[in-house]
């Protein structure tokens, strides 16, 4: 392939294509020598809920960083399409961990994209409300991190992602953390904005019934160094709502994508 | 002095609020308790004053001589003010400084190892040599006291979290903005650590200063006022100035614990109720 290509790699040549990620032969090698990906091939449409399902160190969140900007491909090319000059915002990345400041409220933690950018005051507060107001913790501009819960934090947390109202959203297993109540909440939570805001979703994830539930397509990979083992399209009715979720359409998705996953891994303890 | 430690103490506080108020009352009966038995064994074998004053009469000493002893209070506490601060301002910014620049820090870091682990009184009677009497004295407490400062906030800047870092990188945030808006707060409960370690020790280090260059100049502080008395067999007035001293250590102490408070108390562990 190519040689070390930049992160961000120029604006989308054809706008009209509707690609929102490009990955074209990307590799990413640590300097311990850890192959963390081994040649990935993928492309995101605009709009579209993609899930990266894989076991632990599968390369999935290194894939994600590679997308964000926050470490280089060693070969190959990442292609992401951006708005103007804005190239920076039209990403939006939540962490495993909710990843907020602790010293300040939960009001200027998601301001900070937007105090990065020099937005002026008002027209970041207007935007702050809006962003509060999607993830639905409106009350609790003036509370500390601390004081919230664990589902809380990761609303901030995703509040802060979309404050700069990016195209694509890249989320790192971030409800893996959380209890199956508040992750069910929140998935179909995730959903609900997905469905009105039209966003680009990457979401890295380990659970087979998180990746068939929220997902359009779901790619499997394999450990490392990571690949694209298998793929599979998610055609259910939309909106999806707790009745999808103990459906036998989504119960025969779940078999088919956790054989793959299975083979996944399997074809690794094989070699 | 012998302390005797009230047998008939108050039990452990049975709520809250007793617990808090045991922790006020029990420091305080110790040192009414430590005060008597002080008195008492000066009264019983009839010492003199020049040997150990009694509590009585360091007091009134410290009432009588209080012209004296206010203007020394002044003197000692003024420098170590000036000392506190040039250590902030030196341990903070020479942290920043290793904190930008790896070169800097292999260059320069040894040195600062040097000066700290080199005992002051040690340095002092060279610095009194080659700088004005007050400059050195505001040195040797700078030199004691900006190393916590320096190694405190160099820890805090490392401290930053990693998720967090890349979430300033994601936002093209600038050197100066990561440093403003995340290292500076996340290193603030290390700093402030780092200050209250070096409030008390910059006050040593003027008294250090004071004591070395005590018969050579024209100081006046109260560690001065000590090395005098001292000379002069006036030991109720040493008691005075020492009393003095302590005093003010435990408020620049308490001072700097509040200042951390108030920062802090939002959000950082160390500043939260135990009972949240």
């Amino acid at each position: 392939m190519a040689g070390p290509a930049p992160a961000l790699s120029g604006v989308d040549a054809s706008p009209g294509t509707g690609f929102a990620v490009s990955l074209r032969g990307v590799t990413k090698v640590y300097d311990s020598g850890v192959v963390a990906l081994g040649g990935i091939d993928l492309d995101v449409r605009k709009s579209e809920f993609v899930s990266l399902l894989g076991p632990s160190g599968c390369g999935k969140s290194t894939a994600l960083r590679l997308i964000a900007g926050l470490s280089a491909a060693t070969t190959g090319v990442v292609r992401v399409a951006h708005r103007g000059a804005q190239a920076g915002h039209s990403i939006g990345f939540v962490f495993q961990e909710p990843t907020l400041m602790p010293w300040t409220s939960v009001r200027e933690n998601v301001r900070l994209p937007l105090k990065l950018a020099h937005m002026p005051g008002e027209k970041a507060d207007a935007r702050v409300g809006e962003a509060l107001a999607q993830v639905g913790l409106a009350e609790f501009a003036d509370a500390y991190p601390r004081e919230l819960s664990g589902g809380m934090k990761m609303r901030v947390s995703l509040a802060r992602a979309l404050v700069t109202d990016p195209d694509i959203l890249l989320m790192d297993e971030p409800f893996a953390a959380l209890d199956e109540i508040t992750r069910f909440k929140l998935n179909n939570d995730l959903l609900a904005l997905w469905r009105n805001l039209h966003k680009t979703v990457i979401f890295v994830t380990h659970s087979v019934f998180e990746s068939v539930y929220l997902s359009q397509r779901v790619i499997v990979m394999t450990p490392r160094p990571g690949r694209i083992s298998a793929e599979f399209r998610i055609d259910a009715a939309e909106p999806r709502t707790e009745e999808f979720r103990t459906s036998a359409e989504y119960a025969g998705h779940c078999r088919a994508v956790s054989i793959a996953l299975a083979d996944a891994c399997g074809e690794k303890r094989a070699s | 002095m012998r302390e005797t430690p009230p047998l008939a103490a108050k039990p452990p506080g049975a709520g809250n609020g007793g617990a808090r108020l045991v922790r006020i009352i029990l420091p305080i009966v110790v040192l009414a308790a430590g005060i008597a038995a002080w008195d008492l064994v000066v009264r019983i074998n009839d010492i003199p004053p020049y040997v150990l004053p009694g509590p009585g009469l360091v007091f009134k000493t410290l009432i009588d001589d209080w012209s004296i002893l206010s203007q020394s209070l002044l003197t000692t506490l003024w420098t170590t003010l000036e000392g506190f601060v040039a250590a902030a301002i030196g341990g903070i910014a020479l942290a920043l400084l290793f904190n930008q620049s790896k070169w800097l820090e292999y260059s320069l870091l040894p040195y600062a190892i040097i000066l700290q682990v080199t005992p002051v009184i040690a340095i002092a009677p060279l610095l009194l040599i080659y700088l004005p009497q007050q400059t050195a004295v505001i040195a040797c407490a700078w030199i004691v006291a900006f190393f916590p400062v320096l190694a405190n906030t160099t820890l805090g800047l490392n401290s930053v979290d990693r998720n967090l870092a890349g979430l300033f990188q994601l936002y093209g945030a600038s050197r100066a903005q990561t440093l403003r808006y995340l290292k500076l707060p996340a290193a603030l409960p290390y700093i402030l650590g780092g200050l209250r370690i070096a409030g008390g020790l910059s006050l040593i280090g003027a008294v250090v200063a004071e004591i070395a260059a005590g018969s050579a100049g024209a100081g006046s502080g109260l560690a001065y006022r000590i090395a005098e008395s001292s000379y002069r067999l006036n030991i109720p007035r040493m008691f005075a100035a020492l009393l003095l001293l302590s005093a003010a250590g435990i408020v620049i102490y308490m001072l700097l614990g509040l200042a951390s408070h108030l920062l802090l108390r939002r959000w950082h562990e160390s500043a939260l109720g135990k009972e949240n």
